[in-house]
């Protein structure tokens, strides 16, 4: 009798309905070839058409980079092979129908189009996605922005980094690399050479965003790396909430994706930032996936400023980032709530670093760690207190729940106090899911692939009430797919 | 044993059971049809609460030999899930915590699940609010309940009335309820047994575990029997369970002894 049939994608044998974002969008594309040197940023600073300061910022960067002598760090608890930075492409853009970058949303290649629709992101305006302006970003570009005129009107700039390079230089000079300077480490300092589009935004003073403002992160090519490279500024006294999320198609060699996210909080002002990353994450023996190795830091730079992280990470191959808060401002306020969840072979190193400088400054860390399969999870935490943050406070709760017996948690948490003010809480818990759990569910007539969804549904509770109304659905769905095959 | 003509919901035949290798039951046989009320009487291990985990599926326990049937159906060959979607209900008598899953979604996932088998629609949210809050009420349960945890910080009392209260939104045909009315004080006893007296009728049937007389007095059984030592020793009707108040259960021991001797 032949085996039964099931939907497998040719090219890498698993099954389809286990990454349901695998496909590949059929657009032609603009690439530029393989590998990284100055004529390849000069190239990809031309294409954007780029002031000269822009260039030789990048060129710095670069300089700094193959000084670093193209070895990657080491720290992390990752494990994979070195990466060829000559094999990367790191330009590609998708072609509008006459061949050139699409202008307004009308140029954009139907299939393109088709395409968002199919991932949930529509970029018709009419199909708006309960009110959230989106900013699309496939490959190396960012391929539409909706909602810029109603957000122009109460002076939000909410546009590709590209464009805010050419528009508002005076914003862009001030802050780029203000947060995370070139630098910064290995990646961020690759990222600031080559990063080819991104999400700009800057809300004025006293302004409260009225949508949502969304990035959806797309990798299509390849051989295409994605450098994108986000920049945030809140004026005073303003909120925004922003939104992030990210897919790749199924293949069978692993991608990079270096991103760097820098958030800027002036006083009064509270940035919300919420991140839903589900890049392919390899097949079950841990071929192809996406390399995620991101930089995403904060700065509460004004009184009273808050900035808050939420993240859920159950994509990539390996996830290798901890995004955080520099607490200047006194009273400012900063929150990391994450959940990771790891299956298969997938590898997550991830946590987050609150400095605190101001007076009064408090934070909150979140961290649920989730193992199942042969996934390899690591919580990693800095909470520095310097001798001037007098009266800062921290809570740190971080959870790890393990399925199976194959797989790992880590809790690596740093605690640096300097100042004998500080009050520090510090929780954490490991535990597997109980057999009586999953008995008492399944003896209410609820499967056991229910039972553990709901299980491990409420072990994420304290993290997922964080998360935009928008999110809410698709985690529930992106965490089901993420726990299949994890039962029996 | 009577009920002859009325359909047997539940033939256990040479029930060996146990948990790690060490035999707990002996040697069941029990028949409950529908419409009876059974109440399993015995001392402190002499495997009751087993008894009813085998029925419901708990995978720690291990099925040595013998046969169980539900409703003509081999029981033992179904995963638990299965079991209480076809109709087997046990109400726990330690129900664990779920931390961060709501008892509303709790609910609503088991409803829907159990209906779906039976080949009932979906309830709309409305019907959902509707059923589950009469239920509550008729356990003396607060709707607030509905936004906790499930059994977090619930107390001992509430624990028990709620798994009652599951029973009657669940509406099964076959209920375990295993020693549901220990560490109760008399009013929740009284609501636990009001709850179980609604839920019996003429296609339901009861297998009560207890090790005290006391909830006999508000649910009245059927039958009584008495297990000691991984066996039924003896069964009765009601009067049964009154000599046991009176005598203990010392006097069956020895005459089980004694039997097995012979």
């Amino acid at each position: 009798m032949p085996p039964a049939r099931k939907v497998i994608s040719r090219q890498t044998g698993i099954e389809e309905k286990e990454y349901k974002w695998g496909f590949v969008i059929p657009v032609p594309a603009d690439v530029a070839p393989k590998g990284l040197n100055e004529d390849i940023i000069r190239l990809i600073s031309r294409k954007k058409e780029e002031p000269d300061w822009m260039l030789q910022w990048r060129l710095r960067a670069y300089r700094y980079w193959s000084s670093l002598g193209y070895v990657e760090p080491k720290w992390a608890k990752i494990h994979h092979p070195p990466i060829d930075f000559q094999d990367i492409v790191y330009y590609a853009a998708p072609l509008s129908r006459d061949g050139d970058r699409p202008k307004t949303l009308d140029d954009i290649d139907p299939e393109l189009k088709r395409a968002f629709d199919k991932l949930g992101i529509p970029l018709e305006e009419q199909k708006r996605l309960a009110g959230v302006a989106v900013d699309a970003v496939l490959d190396s570009v960012s391929v539409a922005t909706t909602f810029q005129k109603r957000l122009e009107e109460l002076g939000i700039i909410f546009c590709p980094i590209s464009e805010a390079i050419q528009k508002h230089p005076e914003l862009v000079r001030k802050y780029l690399g203000s947060v995370v300077p070139y630098t910064d480490n290995f990646y961020a300092a690759l990222n600031s050479a080559v990063f080819s589009d991104g999400t700009f935004v800057y809300v004025p003073p006293g302004v409260r965003c009225p949508m949502d403002l969304m990035t959806y992160f797309r990798i299509n090519e390849a051989e295409a790396g994605q450098f994108e490279r986000t920049l945030i500024i809140a004026d005073r006294g303003s909120y925004v909430s922003y939104l992030e999320g990210c897919t790749a198609p199924i293949r069978k060699k692993h991608q990079l994706h270096a991103a760097v996210v820098e958030l800027i909080a002036l006083d009064d002002a509270e940035i919300k930032y919420s991140t839903l990353q589900n890049w392919y994450p390899g097949d079950r023996e841990g071929r192809g996936g996406v390399y995620n190795f991101v930089t995403k830091r904060g700065i509460c730079l004004g009184r009273n400023s808050k900035i808050s992280w939420t993240q859920v990470e159950t994509g990539s191959a390996i996830t290798w980032k901890y995004p955080s808060v520099i607490l200047r401002g006194d009273n400012s306020v900063g929150e990391f709530y994450s959940v990771a969840l790891v299956n298969n072979y997938q590898q997550a190193d991830t946590g987050t670093k609150m400095i605190h400088m101001g007076r009064n400054t408090r934070s909150t860390i979140v961290a649920k760690g989730i193992s199942a399969g042969h996934g390899q999870n690591t919580y990693r935490g800095l909470v520095k207190i310097m001798p001037t943050a007098d009266g800062a406070r921290n809570f740190t709760r971080c959870d790890s729940l393990l399925i199976g017996s194959k797989c790992a948690a880590h809790t690596v948490p740093y605690l640096e106090v300097r100042n004998p003010t500080a009050r520090i809480e510090h929780e954490a818990t490991t535990s597997k899911i109980s057999d009586e759990q999953l008995f008492y569910l399944m003896s209410r007539g609820i499967s056991e692939e229910e039972a553990q969804y709901m299980i491990v549904h409420g072990f994420c509770r304290g993290v997922f009430q964080e998360l935009p109304f928008e999110f809410a659905m698709e985690v529930s769905q992106l965490l089901r797919v993420s726990l299949e095959g994890t039962v029996g | 044993m009577s009920g002859d003509g009325k359909e047997p919901v539940l033939v256990l035949r040479g029930l060996r059971a146990g948990v790690g290798g060490v035999e707990i039951l002996k040697g069941v046989d029990l028949t409950l049809h529908l419409g009876e009320v059974h109440a399993i009487m015995g001392p402190n291990g002499s495997g009751k609460s087993t008894l009813v985990n085998v029925l419901a599926g708990k995978p720690d326990y291990e099925v040595y030999a013998g046969e169980v049937y539900y409703r003509g159906r081999d029981l033992l060959s179904l995963p638990p899930d299965e079991r209480a979607r076809e109709g087997v209900f046990l109400a726990f008598q330690y129900p664990v915590e779920l931390p961060g899953v709501r008892l509303r979604e709790f609910l609503r996932a088991a409803l829907d699940a159990v209906r779906e088998h039976r080949g009932l629609e979906k309830l709309s949210v409305r019907d959902f609010n509707r059923l589950v809050q009469e239920k509550l009420r008729e356990m003396g349960m607060d709707a607030e309940f509905l936004k906790r945890n499930v059994n977090e910080g619930f107390s001992g009392g509430e624990k028990k009335r709620h798994e009652i209260m599951q029973l009657l939104l669940l509406d099964p045909t076959l209920a375990l309820l295993d020693e549901t009315d220990s560490g109760l004080d008399i009013d929740a006893l009284k609501l636990v047994a009001q709850g179980i007296n609604r839920f019996r009728g003429p296609e339901k049937a009861v297998l009560l575990v207890t090790h005290y007389q006391r909830i006999l007095n508000y649910v009245q059984p059927d039958f009584v029997h008495v297990l000691i030592d991984g066996r039924i020793v003896a069964s009765g009707g009601r009067e049964l369970a009154q000599e046991l108040e009176a005598k203990g259960y010392e006097w069956l021991r020895q005459a089980a002894e004694a039997g097995r001797r012979e």
